[in-house]
C-alpha cells in the first residue's frame, strides 16, 4: 500500500503565552511541534505499514524552510520519504488554496491508497483543509476517525460523533481525518534521528507544482481575516454551597432570573 | 568555536525529553518512596532504543555519538536520577568496555543484546576493602584449563541483581599488584555466582546497588575481557567515560531541581509578591544559573574530546567534579528556596537534594577527581 500523511508544523500553543499589554499571543521563542492530532494521522500510517509489509509512508507539509525539522522528526518515527512543499509564492494560502496545492502536490505523487490527516491543527483549529483535500481530489473522506481497519481494497472506520459514533466503510483511495483517541504515537528512535538527517526531504515549490497562481497565496484565499482579537473575559461563575432545599431554590431563582430556565 | 548543538542532538534531546516528561516524571516519586527498581522503564527506554544511542549499527546501535547518548543521561536526570543511572551504568560501564576490548566474538554475543536493551549491563569493582584504592582487589580469578575460576566478592554495583552481563574485575597475579588485575565478562546465572545483599540508600533509591558472590565462579576462557594483566586499564578508561555519564546526570539533576524552584518561584506569594520578584532570591538563581551553565560547558566538552578520540580523562574528571558540585549546590539551595515545602517529600526537590550526594561519591570520589586533574597540573 502507498499511505500519504499530510501534517503541519505549529507552535507549541501549550507554551504560548499573552502580552497581558496587548492580549496578544507572544510567539517569539515558542518550540514548534508537529501538531499533535497529524501525529495520531502519522502513527496509524506507520501501523499499518508495520503490519502489512511493502507498504510505504511519505509525509508530505506545506510550510516555511523550517518545517524541515518536523520533517525530519516523521522519518525518525519511521516514515519512508518527506516532500515539503515550500515557496514564497504558497505564503498567505487560506485552507482553500492551501488544499488546492497539497492535493495538486498529490496528484503529481499520484499513486497512493490512503492520505491521512489530522483533524485539526491546534494554531488554527479550522478542521477544513484535510476535507479539502478529499474534495479537490475527488475522493471519498471519513473525519474524525477513532479506529481504522483496512481490508482488501477497503477500509472501515469509526468515527466518533458528539452523541455516539458511526461505523462507516470505503473504497480505496479515501482520505482519513484522526483524531488522538485513534492511537498512541510512538516515539522517535535514536538510529531513526540519525538516518532522518542522512535522507533527502524533498523541497517542492512553485516550479515543481503544477498549480495555476490565480488559485493560490493570498490572491487565491476566498478567506479574508478583517480583525483578530481576544474576546471579552468572561464574568465570574458563582459557587453554590449546600445540597439543602434553600440552596436549590436560590439555584433555580437565579437560573429563572437569567432566563436559562 | 561552535557551541550548538547539532540537529541530531537536538532532535535526541526532545525525544528523551518527550519520553522523561511522560514515562520517567510520573513514577519518579513512588519508586524512590518504594526502592522499587523500574524495570517497565527499561524496557520502554530498551523499547525506543536508548540503550545503544553510541553503539555502532553493526553492534545493534543507533550508529549516534556520545554527546547525544550524555544528553539523553542528563535529560532523564532532570526528572529521575535513579533512571538515569541506569541507563549509564548499562552503557558506559559495561557495553563501553565491550566496545572498546572486546573480540568480535564477545561483540556479537554480549554487545549486540546490550545495545539492543535485550539484556541489561552493570560493572564490578568495587570491593570492601577496595573503593578508592580500587588496585587493592581481592577477587581472584584463576585459569584452570579452558576456564577461569572466580573467587571473592563486589560491593555497591549498580544495576546488581537486575543485569544480566556484567564487568567483573579481579586479580590474576597479586604478585603485579595493579599490572596483574584482568577483566571479565560474567552471566547472570553462572553456577557460583549469586547476589548479596542489597544496599539501602540516601537517593537514588530505586537503583540496584548490590553485592555480587563469587564462589568457585567458572567461566569459559575466552570471557576474559581485553589481554590478561591489562584490566586496570580497563576499568581507569571505562570509569573515565562513566564519568561524563555521572557528570550528566549531576548536571540533569541540577537543572532539573532548578526548574522545578522557578516554576515555585513564579507561584509562591509571600508579602503580597511572588517570591520571583525579590532580588535576594533572583541572585541565588543567577548565580545557579552560572554554574549550571559552567557545568554543561565541561561536561558537553568532555563528550567531544571523547568523540574525537582525544585523551578525555582530566576532561571528564573536570567535569564530574564541577557537575556533581554544582548538582550538590542547587538543590540545596533550591529546597531553600522552597523553604519548608521543600524539605516535605510533597515536591520533588528534597529527593533531587538526596540524589544529587551520589554524583560526588560514585564512579571516583570528588577527591579523586582533584587526584587525577592535580596529577596532570603537576606531572
Amino acid at each position: 500500500m502507498k499511505l500519504i500523511v499530510c501534517i503541519k508544523q505549529v507552535p507549541n500553543t501549550v507554551e504560548v503565552k499573552l502580552d497581558p499589554a496587548t492580549g496578544r499571543l507572544i510567539r517569539d521563542g515558542v518550540p514548534n511541534i508537529i501538531n499533535p492530532d497529524d501525529k495520531n494521522a502519522l502513527e496509524e500510517a506507520l501501523r499499518i505499514k508495520d503490519e502489512n509489509p511493502g507498504t510505504t509512508v511519505t509525509v508530505l507539509s506545506m510550510g516555511p524552510a523550517q518545517a524541515d525539522v518536523a520533517m525530519r522528526e516523521a522519518l525518525a518515527m519511521g516514515a519512508d520519504e518527506a516532500i515539503l512543499l515550500s515557496d514564497r509564492a504558497f505564503g498567505g494560502s487560506d485552507t482553500w488554496a492551501t488544499s488546492y496545492i497539497i492535493a495538486t502536490a498529490i496528484k503529481k505523487i499520484n499513486d497512493f491508497d490512503i492520505i491521512f490527516c489530522g483533524r485539526q491543527a491546534i494554531d488554527g483549529d479550522t478542521a477544513q483543509v484535510g476535507p479539502q483535500i478529499a474534495e479537490q481530489l475527488n475522493i471519498p473522506q471519513i473525519t474524525y476517525v477513532e479506529e481504522l481497519t483496512v481490508s482488501g481494497d477497503k477500509v472501515t472506520a469509526r468515527r466518533k460523533l458528539e452523541e455516539g459514533y458511526s461505523v462507516v466503510e470505503a473504497k480505496m483511495p479515501v482520505l482519513i481525518t484522526a483524531i488522538k483517541e485513534l492511537n498512541t504515537p510512538r516515539y522517535m528512535t535514536p538510529a531513526g534521528i540519525f538516518d532522518a538527517y542522512k535522507k533527502e526531504v524533498k523541497v517542492w515549490g512553485f516550479d515543481d507544482v503544477p498549480v495555476d497562481p490565480e488559485k493560490i497565496g493570498l490572491k487565491g484565499s476566498p478567506t479574508n481575516v478583517r480583525n483578530t482579537f481576544s474576546p471579552d473575559a468572561k464574568g465570574h461563575g458563582m459557587m453554590l454551597d449546600g445540597a439543602d432545599r434553600m440552596t436549590v431554590k436560590n439555584l433555580f431563582d437565579r437560573l429563572d432570573e437569567k432566563h436559562l430556565l | 568555536m561552535d557551541f550548538n548543538l547539532s540537529k541530531e542532538q537536538l532532535l535526541v534531546r526532545q525525544l528523551v525529553r518527550d519520553f522523561a516528561e511522560n514515562e520517567v516524571k510520573p513514577i519518579a516519586a513512588e519508586i524512590d518512596e518504594t526502592e522499587r527498581f523500574p524495570r517497565e522503564t527499561v524496557e520502554k527506554m530498551a523499547k525506543v532504543g536508548l540503550f545503544g544511542i553510541n553503539i555502532p549499527k553493526q553492534y545493534g546501535g543507533a550508529g549516534g555519538d556520545d554527546l547525544s547518548y550524555y544528553i539523553a543521561v542528563e535529560e532523564i536526570a532532570k526528572v529521575c536520577a535513579t533512571t538515569a543511572i541506569i541507563l549509564s551504568a548499562h552503557n558506559s560501564l559495561c557495553s563501553g568496555p565491550i566496545l572498546a576490548y572486546g573480540t568480535e566474538e564477545q561483540k556479537q554475543k554480549y554487545l549486540v543484546p546490550l545495545a539492543k536493551g535485550e539484556k541489561l549491563g552493570a560493572f564490578a569493582l568495587t570491593e570492601p576493602n577496595a573503593g578508592t584504592d580500587s588496585a587493592a582487589q581481592e577477587t581472584s580469578a584463576v585459569l584452570d584449563g579452558d576456564h577461569w575460576i572466580l573467587n571473592g566478592s563486589k560491593c555497591f554495583i549498580t544495576n546488581g541483581g537486575q543485569a544480566d552481563t556484567y564487568i567483573i574485575i579481579a586479580m590474576t597475579d597479586k604478585s603485579k599488584g595493579n599490572r596483574g588485575i584482568s577483566a571479565f565478562i560474567v552471566e547472570k546465572d553462572t553456577p557460583g555466582f549469586t547476589i548479596g545483599k542489597l544496599e539501602h540508600k540516601m537517593g537514588i533509591r530505586a537503583s540496584a546497588t548490590a553485592e555480587l558472590i563469587f564462589d568457585n565462579c567458572i567461566i569459559p576462557k575466552e570471557n576474559l575481557l581485553g589481554e590478561v594483566n591489562k584490566g586496570f586499564k580497563i576499568a581507569m578508561n571505562t570509569l573515565d567515560g562513566g564519568r561524563i555519564g555521572v557528570a550528566a546526570q549531576a548536571l540533569g539533576i541540577a537543572e532539573g531541581a532548578f526548574d522545578e524552584a522557578v516554576k515555585y518561584m513564579n507561584e509562591r506569594v509571600q508579602f503580597r509578591k511572588k517570591i520571583s520578584s525579590f532580588q535576594g532570591l533572583q541572585w541565588m538563581c543567577a548565580d545557579m544559573k552560572c554554574s549550571i551553565e559552567s557545568a554543561r560547558l565541561l561536561v558537553y566538552r568532555a563528550a567531544a574530546c571523547k568523540q574525537a578520540g582525544k585523551d578525555f580523562q582530566e576532561e571528564a574528571a573536570m567535569a564530574k567534579l564541577s557537575a556533581s558540585r554544582t548538582a550538590m549546590d542547587v538543590t540545596t539551595k533550591c529546597v531553600q528556596l522552597f523553604g519548608g515545602y521543600g524539605y516535605s517529600r510533597e515536591y520533588p526537590v528534597e529527593r533531587m537534594m538526596r540524589d544529587a550526594k551520589i554524583t560526588e561519591i560514585y564512579e571516583g570520589t570528588s577527591q579523586v577527581q582533584q587526584m587525577v586533574i592535580a596529577g596532570r597540573i603537576f606531572k
